[in-house]
């Protein structure tokens, strides 16, 4: 089962490759990582997605608190929490398709952000049904290039950590 | 005041309350050297392999309780040192190790003796630091110290360009450390005690395994006490041994690979199981699914993650294992012996006792360890050992009473720990008679520091239990693959009590069996340098009882 948990670290050099290296030693997989600065400049947060069960889940909680700067660790279960992702998407475009990939760009309320001879760029965010659900349609076109900054959540309601 | 970041070092050292440190100069150490031939208020002793200085910091660490400083200069000096700091975090032993970098302006460019140190140690530290601008510099070394010793301890890398040395700046120590993302917590919760103490009122076949923690906790008088009041047998791991009295008619010993029969029986049949300060190691519990599978669990320890991280645990008590078992003992009622359960356990004790065969003519390892501790063992003593069979045999035939009076390297198991943690202990305890018992092939991997004893003098003595054999290696050979001593043999050892004498130690040689006791007797009398004592043993000597490996704990090869 696919968890994504928020982690709250001291932004302090090196603390990337802890949490990563963690990761790694322990044999937990990571599907994907985002991580940023968060209102307060000593704190980022990162959004991590992890293949594991319930225990799986516990265990790295613990460990990943065993860091001596992590803050906090949480799990934002979709039901709880707003989860996104931004993707880029290039796809092979001619005179023909460009009209249906504007057309799915709309239905998606992805961006066109860049258009060439024989691409268009599409800027995408969302949930991830809806990211794959886009990629899906769009991978008949041809995808030429695509990337994804992983998943980045956020409580829902007024909480704050 | 204004100082450079070298005496910066030492003035905050000297803060910490540190007297000894173990090192080793190079290049870019040199000014923190050029600092110490003016501040001497730390003793630096000069050890003879940067592994010997990591080994003796943290044997200094499990004699007295302090943390153990160690220092390397940059590149190969650190990655030296690497052992030793991987052997206490492996262990849980307070260690702050010490390494120079090359100057902040050539970092990570591959400069000369240039080692990404905070990169290499992070999987093997609890914590580690690079200081980049010196007036970190106090702050960090607060901080280390404080997360070397408190919660699970640990040892914590701080690594100091070349540049950060010399600079000046003005100083002044912390008297606080405030890390808002470190608070281990220490109080168990009252919950969770409650519910432990039912479970142990109402047990029928209770036992405790106690590790490690107990003696880094400094909880074995709670140990006794708990066990006392509520009658339960108390079996430890390796890293326990010396947490609770083994005179003791509630002492089964060790547990698991190498355990007794009693204790591996013992905790196979038992209603519940109360681990502490243990970490349910595999060379602990064999195959995993057959080990108490009976029992209740409760699980006290300090590190959160510890718990149900390789077994299931019914109650988890996260906290100071003193502090919990205190709040237990207050807690529990008396409760009546368990009469079947005591007498089934003595009769295991009965049937299967620790047993080894004498043969005429031929000193057996066990035999030495049995007339060591007869002598010894009125007076206070320490056994270190090195890693093998010597260290099982020292594990079972000692009677281990007190806390801090048995150091070997548990999680690592490394060859060459030993003797520099012996002269560690030494240090740490100048009036303890320290005891290595090593084998043939262990303590030809840090021999270098004899010199480091005669030098200063250290009466350790070092018990080589010479087997011509890497013993514990070869036993596995014989028993799992077909008697391949695959290079195994060191019929080409070299002659050790020439060694000894060589680096100015006393050496003798012991080939017959009424020999051993005189032996013994004679070193115990030197005092002012180690002495070595090349006890020729039977070669072909097994540690038993052994679980094999991947096998349940009860279904053990007893003989
Ligand atoms: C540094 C290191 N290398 C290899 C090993 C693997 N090993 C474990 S026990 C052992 C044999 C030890 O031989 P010796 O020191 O002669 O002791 P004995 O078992 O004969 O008492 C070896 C090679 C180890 N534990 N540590």
């Amino acid at each position: 089962m696919k968890h994504t948990i928020s982690v709250i670290v001291e932004n302090k050099p090196g603390v990337l490759s802890r949490v990563s290296g963690l990761f790694s030693r322990r044999g937990f997989n990571i599907e994907s990582l985002a991580v940023g600065t968060t209102e307060d400049p000593n704190m980022s947060r990162m959004t991590i997605v992890v293949e594991g069960d319930e225990s799986d889940l516990e265990q790295i909680t613990k460990q990943l608190y065993k860091l001596i700067d992590t803050l906090k660790v949480f799990d934002l279960p979709a039901e709880k929490a707003i989860q996104t992702e931004l993707v880029l998407a290039k796809v092979a475009a001619s005179e023909k398709t460009r009209a249906e990939i504007t057309q799915i760009a709309e239905i998606f309320r992805a961006k066109i952000v860049d258009v060439a001879e024989t691409s268009m760029t599409l800027e995408l965010s969302g949930d991830e049904s809806k990211v794959d659900g886009a990629i899906k349609l769009l991978t008949k076109f041809g995808i030429k290039e695509l990337v994804r900054t992983g998943k980045i959540a956020l409580q829902r309601g007024s909480a704050e950590l | 005041m204004e100082l450079t970041g070298a005496q910066a070092l030492l003035e905050s050292l000297h803060n910490e309350g540190v007297d000894i440190i173990f090192g080793y100069p190079g290049g870019v150490v040199l000014p923190l050297y050029d600092a110490m031939f003016a501040d001497k208020r730390v003793k630096h002793i000069l050890v003879r392999h940067e592994q010997g200085a990591a080994h003796a910091a943290d044997g200094y660490a499990r004699a007295t309780g302090k943390v153990g400083v160690c220092l390397a200069t940059s590149g190969p000096g650190a990655t030296n040192l690497t052992t030793g700091i991987a052997n206490a975090h492996m262990d849980s032993i307070p260690m702050v190790a010490i390494t120079g970098q090359v100057a902040t302006p050539l970092l990570g460019r591959d400069s000369f003796q240039e080692a990404d140190v905070t990169g290499i140690t992070m999987p093997i530290s609890k914590h580690n630091y690079l200081i980049k601008k010196v007036e970190d510099l106090p702050r960090v070394i607060k901080e280390a110290f404080h997360i070397a010793r408190s919660g699970r301890p640990g040892p914590v890398v701080i690594d100091i360009p070349k540049d950060i040395f010399t600079t000046k700046f003005d100083y002044k120590y912390p008297d606080k450390v405030d890390i808002p993302s470190y608070k281990p917590r220490t109080e168990g919760h009252p919950k969770q005690i409650s519910m432990a103490t039912k479970a142990i009122q109402a047990a029928k076949k209770p036992v405790i395994y106690a590790g490690g923690g107990v003696i880094s906790a400094n909880a074995a008088n709670e140990l006794k006490e708990l066990a006392e009041k509520c009658n339960v047998p108390v079996t430890t791991t390796l890293m326990g041994i010396g947490a609770f009295p083994e005179t003791s008619a509630l002492s089964l010993g060790m547990l698991g690979m190498h355990g007794t029969a009693y204790a591996n029986y013992a905790v196979t049949d038992c209603d519940l199981l109360i681990a502490i300060g243990a970490r349910f190691d595999d060379r602990v519990t064999g195959h995993i699914a057959k080990f108490a599978p009976n029992a209740k669990i409760i699980h006290i320890d300090i590190d959160p993650a510890e718990i149900g991280k390789n077994v299931r645990v019914d109650i988890p008590i996260v906290g100071d294992v003193k502090k919990v078992l205190r709040a237990l003992i207050d807690k529990v009622g008396p409760k009546e012996k368990h009469v079947q359960w005591v007498e089934q356990i003595e009769e295991w004790k009965r049937k299967f006792p620790l047993a080894y065969k004498q043969e005429g003519g031929i000193i057996k390892p066990q035999y030495v360890i049995e007339q060591a501790h007869e002598l010894a063992k009125d007076r206070d003593t320490i056994i270190v050992t090195e890693v093998g069979q010597n260290q099982m045999w020292a594990a079972m035939f000692y009677k281990y009473t007190k806390p801090r009076t048995w150091i070997s390297s548990g999680g690592l198991g490394t060859m060459g720990y030993g003797l520099p943690a012996a002269n560690g202990a030494q240090f740490g305890r100048p009036d303890a008679l320290v005891i290595d018992f090593a084998g043939d092939g262990s303590i030809q991997m840090n021999i270098q520091e004899l010199t480091t004893a005669v030098n200063n003098r250290l009466p350790i003595k070092i018990f080589v239990l010479n087997n011509c054999f890497l013993g514990m290696v070869r036993q596995w050979q014989e028993l799992i693959y077909d008697r391949h001593y695959s290079h195994t043999n060191l019929c080409n050892n070299p002659d050790l009590v020439k060694i000894a004498d060589a680096y100015g130690a006393v050496g003798m040689r012991v080939t017959k069996p009424e020999e051993v006791r005189g032996a013994i007797e004679k070193a115990f009398a030197i005092n002012d340098r180690p002495v070595l004592v090349d006890f020729v043993v039977a070669k072909e000597e097994n540690v038993f009882p052994f679980v094999p490996p991947g096998q349940a704990i009860n279904e053990m090869l007893i003989d």
